[in-house]
């Protein structure tokens, strides 16, 4: 396959695209960062803020991280999408089909083939997800780690359930909050509410308690390191070299592993709890009963 | 005053160690209990090797749910409350 200079510009300029919001905020993010002193734990630092009627709106760093890594998996998935050729196969249309075929038997095995139009949806989440944790591998502050990120996820997986379970009709929905007996009505409003939360909690726990711990270890590492080495003559002994080696191998579990595995749970659970929650019978009944109305019409 | 800020702080980080420390006794006993059956039925079935591998990851880490939620607790208990009870019990006397 030619490639011509426009296709060059194009490619080049997506490839930016995805570099270039990763950039950005990591220059803001040195330029307004203050510089601390020992241990301390803070959340997203926040930007600016804009009057709100309620509440001011306060822009985080959460969410302009979030926004690069939106862009960033825009730049990709376009990237990875052009030039698409039935023969002559281009190297980032295998890898654009794998992502793709992998998603639909996820899908397929989880949901079932009644919800395969979910699998663009769950690739999503898992890719801003997944993404969104690495940056934390970038210096930059994970999005993940904020509970307001999480927890607007949360409540989009919220909506989706509770919509797919009213397609079985509105008041077998109401009647499902009744079983198995009625005086379990406040336990079942509360489990119906506690899956996003559960949801938001379990990703942002895990993600913040995998920074957190790694800025402990940090600290008591050059604690022990200014102990056991500090007669070492002149600056060497202000150097922390136990603070070498230890702190990457955790990395490796709490951002790596960690994050991906939470992102796969995320997804898991919006598939499963969708698949779960949706009354099968009851709404097929339902399309049966619509069709022989319009039938008797 | 000092004394009872002194109580407070104290508290905190008691209350931390205990919340982490009983918080963490379920998701030990699930998560074990997951690894051991995993490891028979891998034992019984060789060839079913990779599915309950995932399947097992999958069901630790949402057994370790809760543990995630009382480490979440210590970890406010020790960075926020101090300064949230604090200032609390500053503005109250």
């Amino acid at each position: 396959m030619k490639s011509s200079t426009k296709d060059r510009v194009i490619d080049a300029l997506l490839i930016t695209m995805m570099i270039l919001p990763f950039l950005g905020a990591m220059a803001l993010n040195i330029l307004t960062k203050p510089l601390s002193e020992g241990i301390t734990v803070t959340g997203a630092q926040i930007y600016f803020t804009i009057d709100m009627p309620l509440q001011p709106l306060y822009i985080t760093e959460a969410q302009v991280v979030s926004v690069a890594v939106v862009i960033a998996l825009l730049g990709l998935c376009l990237f990875l999408t052009r030039k698409l050729s039935i023969r002559p196969i281009s190297k980032r249309q295998v890898i654009a089909e794998m992502i793709v075929e992998t998603m639909d038997k996820l899908v397929a095995g989880n949901m079932g083939q009644r919800f395969m139009g979910f699998a663009p949806f769950i690739a999503a989440i898992l890719g801003l997800s997944a993404l969104s944790s690495l940056c934390s591998l970038l210096g930059l502050f994970p999005p993940t780690s904020d509970i307001n990120i999480v927890a607007g996820w949360a409540i989009l997986v919220f909506i989706l359930i509770t919509y797919y379970k009213l397609k079985g009709g509105v008041l077998p929905y109401l009647k499902g909050f009744l079983e198995p007996i009625p005086v379990m009505l406040p336990m079942n409003i509360l489990s119906e509410f506690s899956t996003p939360v559960s949801m938001a909690f379990r990703h942002y726990g895990n993600v913040m308690s995998g920074s957190v711990i790694a800025v402990l270890i940090a600290a008591a590492l050059s604690g022990l390191s200014s102990l056991v080495l500090g007669w070492l003559p002149g600056a060497l002994g202000d150097i922390p070299f136990l603070r070498v080696g230890l702190p990457a191998v955790l990395s490796l579990y709490f951002d790596i592993f960690s994050g991906c595995m939470q992102a796969f749970i995320f997804a898991m659970l919006t598939m499963l709890n969708v698949s779960i929650g949706f009354p099968e019978e009851l709404y097929e009944k339902r399309q049966a009963k619509k069709l022989a109305k319009k039938a008797n019409k | 005053m000092e004394l009872a800020i002194a109580i407070v702080l104290g508290c905190c980080a008691l209350s931390a160690g205990i919340c982490m420390g009983v918080g963490a006794i379920g998701p030990a006993f699930g998560e074990g209990n997951a690894v051991a059956r995993s490891c028979e039925a891998i034992g019984r079935q060789p060839e079913s090797k990779s599915a309950v591998t995932s399947t097992m990851i999958m069901g630790c880490a949402i057994t370790e749910t809760t543990g995630i939620y009382s480490l979440v607790i210590a970890i406010l208990l020790i960075f926020v409350a101090p300064n949230l009870f604090v200032n609390i019990l500053k503005n109250a006397l």
